[in-house]
């Protein structure tokens, strides 16, 4: 290690090497704290070349190394290695370039995702993916981690809105991944890998136009059954709203607790339904979805952005709220079908009984995908390992309803034990080709995503050779 | 094993079943993924190489195959596994057509929001090898953007599945990307499962003639930003002098959205029904594929003016087919693809030939990421027996 800062100081500015054991350790966790290690050495390169040539050092060396954007993410996909180098993206911040003519933006890795709206909002444009820290985190994080947001109902995943990326491969070579390009979809590959397959060093985002209406509605109903059954005939009725938003009375009463949004008393559930598109579509679909929530004791709607503000304020806050009525909490993030909402909701009361533990439900109703709040009280003798179980049990659940561990934030160390429940060997095994593809080595965010992290060995079977003209591009094999 | 004592049915192969004039030895006819599996197992100890095909529209796409011992036809993987409308998702065989799929789904006012260029026979698994997608990629995406899970099966017979059966899901590598516009090259996909959308509740499209001279590109610029949100924007410019632009706006209240496109058109005729070239190819012999940035539409369209090809296409997503209606010797082909590749990236767009008669025309240009794509075809098919050669660099 030593020899190997000695390289990166003669690589970096004085400044970007940061070995210093009090800064190493603000870089111990990702914003899923309950992993920690220290990272060997902290980098902060400022372009996509020194990038490169960090990630060369790392081969030449054979040291790991993890690359972290903003430290937002939820399953520890930028926990450090203490033998490695961690790649901290923050100094690369520059928007490159706006080009409304073609609806896209090309920004560095450690831009903000919401930088990117603020960018060109007065200009009646918005990048549409919205996950709930969009204010901090990275477009580099984003793409590594293929974030959704609420919005994704309508409007997709990042994975949707990312048009190319300039990327350093685990071999250090600096590629460019486009859509664009004839042959294997990369890219598509590329985003949500994690970080496993290489670092983002440009991405390239397609900008949405803002929609011409909006309307938010807050629809408060007595029991979470009848919310689900205003959701299914929200969807039954053909539209697909910008966002179905769901909280249970425990949500609610922490989001209350916490920032005071006076949702309707008593409320069992509420649900933010939020219409966008062309005026008169979002009209019509107002008057259906009116009609739909015929059984909630009480619907509001929002007549102005700081009335929208004031509903998604208490759904905004609801995962710290919960610190106000809890200790401590594990944020779960599962997906059922849509369908199974009913089924799955009460198999989780059924367990928070069984155990013990309170759990708070707060999630996207509209794509089924749960984010459980798994109370506890860390002073108390055996809570924390029964929320554990519980918190383990409702990702058996989702995938016995056929759904997924993870929505939106990642199978990163967290989850990585669970992946062999969702699929199988030879499941696991055939994505591990797509690693050694892009990472012979296994250097690239070692030990994130897949269970046992496997060799990759030569290719086995027959090999033929590949003429030198082939393998750099410069001649066809036919 | 051998082929024959898989258990699946297996016939002698005809000149009818010939790829690209490469003629295979057998057909194979799996109906299960495990039969699928049997026989890619039985080719690997075999050392035969494999074709996989769907309904054959676009089976003369690529490069003859080096070598094809086996035609793997889908026909009979033709199961719709479950429409849970609830959910809006559908898994289907990679063998259904994509009309039987749309029948199915409309039968509970649900639709699969692609548009094939080809009208029949089309399969699923033809549609994601190829990655073909329509007008409205606009609005909803391309095959990559409404897969969300996939089952395949590999050159040794490995079944591999990723993804699932709910839309949002981010656990593990999307091997549905990868596989989407792999052209066979990677192993065989053989079921896949889609995100859905309602029907829309109504379509106006608004139909206008043009002279390709006169066509702005701010124009088109500001119906690909209305905010009365077209799904699609289609051009139609068979001689590249008159074109004709379609414009679809659809969902609830389309009527009423029709007049505000027309207005930004100038004018146009608002129907209900699209014009007969909609999304469509209507001659393949060749075909050349073209992208370019959206803003670029007015040069790449007098770009193509110059060649004997007609294009249809979007302007809003940048991508088009180019149609050739008359003989074309491989010289002329080759030099008109060199000239049309080379005015066309330099204003960052790309020119591919999926289909040319002629294996001279270089029908990829250069690929930067090619050695990155050797990488993942070499671990993926070590042996070289999936579709081997067929792709971009002869991958």
């Amino acid at each position: 290690m030593e020899t190997l800062i000695a390289a990166l100081r003669s690589l970096l500015p004085h400044d970007s090497v940061i070995t210093d054991p009090v800064r190493l350790r603000t870089y111990e966790c990702d914003g899923l704290t309950y992993h920690r290690a220290t990272p060997g050495v902290v980098v902060l390169p400022g372009t996509a070349e020194q990038v490169a040539r960090v990630v060369r050092l790392c081969n030449e060396f054979g040291v790991p190394f993890v690359a972290r954007g903003s430290g937002t993410g939820l399953s520890g996909g930028a926990l450090p290695r203490e033998d490695g180098v961690l790649i901290v993206t923050s100094k690369m911040r520059a928007i490159l370039e706006i080009d409304l003519g073609n609806r896209r933006a090309v920004v560095e890795p450690g831009v903000t995702n919401l930088a990117i709206t603020e960018a060109v909002r007065d200009r009646g444009h918005y990048y549409a993916p919205d996950p709930s820290s969009q204010q901090i985190c990275s477009i580099g994080g984003n793409v590594a981690e293929n974030s959704g947001g609420a919005h994704c109902l309508k409007y997709g995943f990042t994975v949707n809105h990312v048009e190319a990326c300039e990327i350093v491969t685990p071999d250090g070579d600096l590629v460019t991944l486009d859509r664009m390009d004839p042959g294997y979809d990369l890219l598509g590959a590329f985003v949500g890998s994690e970080g496993t397959l290489g670092i983002a060093t440009k991405i390239t985002v397609r900008l949405c136009r803002a929609p011409e209406s909006v309307t938010t509605v807050l629809a408060a109903f007595e029991s979470i059954e009848q919310g689900g059954e205003a959701v299914s005939a929200i969807i039954g009725a053909g539209i697909v709203p910008a966002a179905i938003e769901m909280m249970d009375a425990l949500a609610i009463e922490a989001a209350e607790a916490a920032v005071a949004c006076a949702y309707p008393e008593g409320a069992g559930a509420v649900l933010i339904v939020e219409l966008d598109g062309p005026a008169a579509e979002v009209e019509r679909q107002f008057a259906q979805l009116r009609e739909i929530c015929s059984d909630a004791f009480e619907l509001r709607v929002a007549a102005d952005p700081a009335e929208r503000a004031a509903i998604w304020k208490g759904r905004k806050s609801a995962f710290a709220a919960v610190g106000r009525i809890s200790p401590a909490y594990i944020v779960q993030d599962g997906v059922v079908p849509r369908t199974s909402l009913p089924g799955v909701l009460a198999a989780i009361d059924r367990l928070s009984a069984e155990h013990r533990i309170k759990v708070a439900n707060v999630f996207h109703a509209g794509d089924g995908n749960l984010h459980p709040l798994v109370l506890f009280d860390d002073a108390e003798p055996g809570a924390g390992e029964r929320a554990e179980v519980v918190s383990g049990a409702i990702l058996d659940l989702c995938i016995e309803h056929g759904g997924s561990i993870t929505g939106e934030h990642g199978v990163g160390v967290d989850k990585s034990r669970y992946m062999p429940r969702m699929f199988s060997e030879d499941d696991l095994d055939t994505m591990q080709l797509v690693r050694c593809a892009f990472d012979p080595r296994g250097l690239a965010n070692p030990g994130k995503v897949f269970p046992t992290p496997r060799l990759c060995g030569e290719v086995p079977g027959v090999r033929k050779g590949v003429h030198p003209l082939v393998e750099s591009g410069k001649a066809e094999q036919f | 094993m051998t082929l024959a004592a898989t258990g699946v049915t297996v016939r002698r192969a005809g000149e009818k079943d010939a790829v690209s004039g490469v003629a295979p030895r057998w057909v194979a006819l799996p109906e299960t993924v495990e039969e699928i599996s049997a026989v890619l197992r039985a080719c690997a100890e075999q050392d035969l190489a494999v074709v996989p095909a769907g309904g054959g529209t676009k089976l003369h796409w690529g490069h003859p195959p080096e070598r094809c011992d086996v035609l793997l036809d889908m026909c009979c993987m033709n199961e719709i596994i479950e429409h849970a409308a609830g959910d809006l998702v559908v898994r289907a065989q990679a063998g259904v057509t994509m009309d039987a799929l749309a029948a199915a789904l409309a039968d509970e006012g649900q639709e699969l929001a692609l548009d094939p260029p080809f009208t029949e026979h089309t399969t699923v698994g033809g549609t994601l090898a190829t990655a073909t997608a329509g007008p409205r990629a606009f609005r909803y995406g391309t095959a990559r953007d409404l897969l969300i899970g996939i089952t395949v099966v590999l050159a040794d017979g490995t079944v591999a599945k990723s993804g699932g059966k709910v839309v949002k899901n981010v656990a593990g590598y999307d091997l549905g990307k990868l596989f989407t516009g792999s052209r066979g090259t990677l192993g065989v996909i053989a079921e896949a499962t889609f995100r859905l959308h309602p029907l829309p509740a109504e379509r106006r499209w608004i139909v206008t003639r043009t002279k390709v001279a006169d066509l702005a590109g701010e124009t088109l610029r500001r119906l690909a930003a209305s905010q009365a949100e077209p799904s699609a924007v289609d051009i139609d410019c068979p001689d590249g002098r008159n074109a004709t632009i379609a414009v679809l706006v659809e969902g609830s209240a389309a009527g009423q959205r029709a007049p505000a496109l027309r207005d930004v058109l100038g004018d146009g005729t608002i129907t209900a029904e699209p014009p007969d070239w909609w999304g469509l190819i209507l001659t393949d012999d060749v075909l050349l594929e073209v992208r370019f940035p959206p803003a670029r539409t007015a040069e790449t369209l007098a770009a193509v003016g110059e060649t004997r090809f007609s294009f249809r296409g979007s302007p809003v997503t940048g991508q088009a087919y180019l149609e050739l209606w008359d003989d074309v010797s491989e010289e002329e082909l080759t030099a008109a693809v060199d000239r049309l590749r080379a005015r066309l990236e330099a204003l960052g767009g790309r020119v591919t030939v999926p289909a040319s008669p002629y294996e001279g025309v270089d029908r990829w240009g250069h690929v930067s990421t090619l050695p990155l794509m050797r990488r993942v075809k070499e671990r993926f098919d070590p042996g070289r027996r999936m579709s081997p050669g067929r792709f971009v660099g002869g991958i």
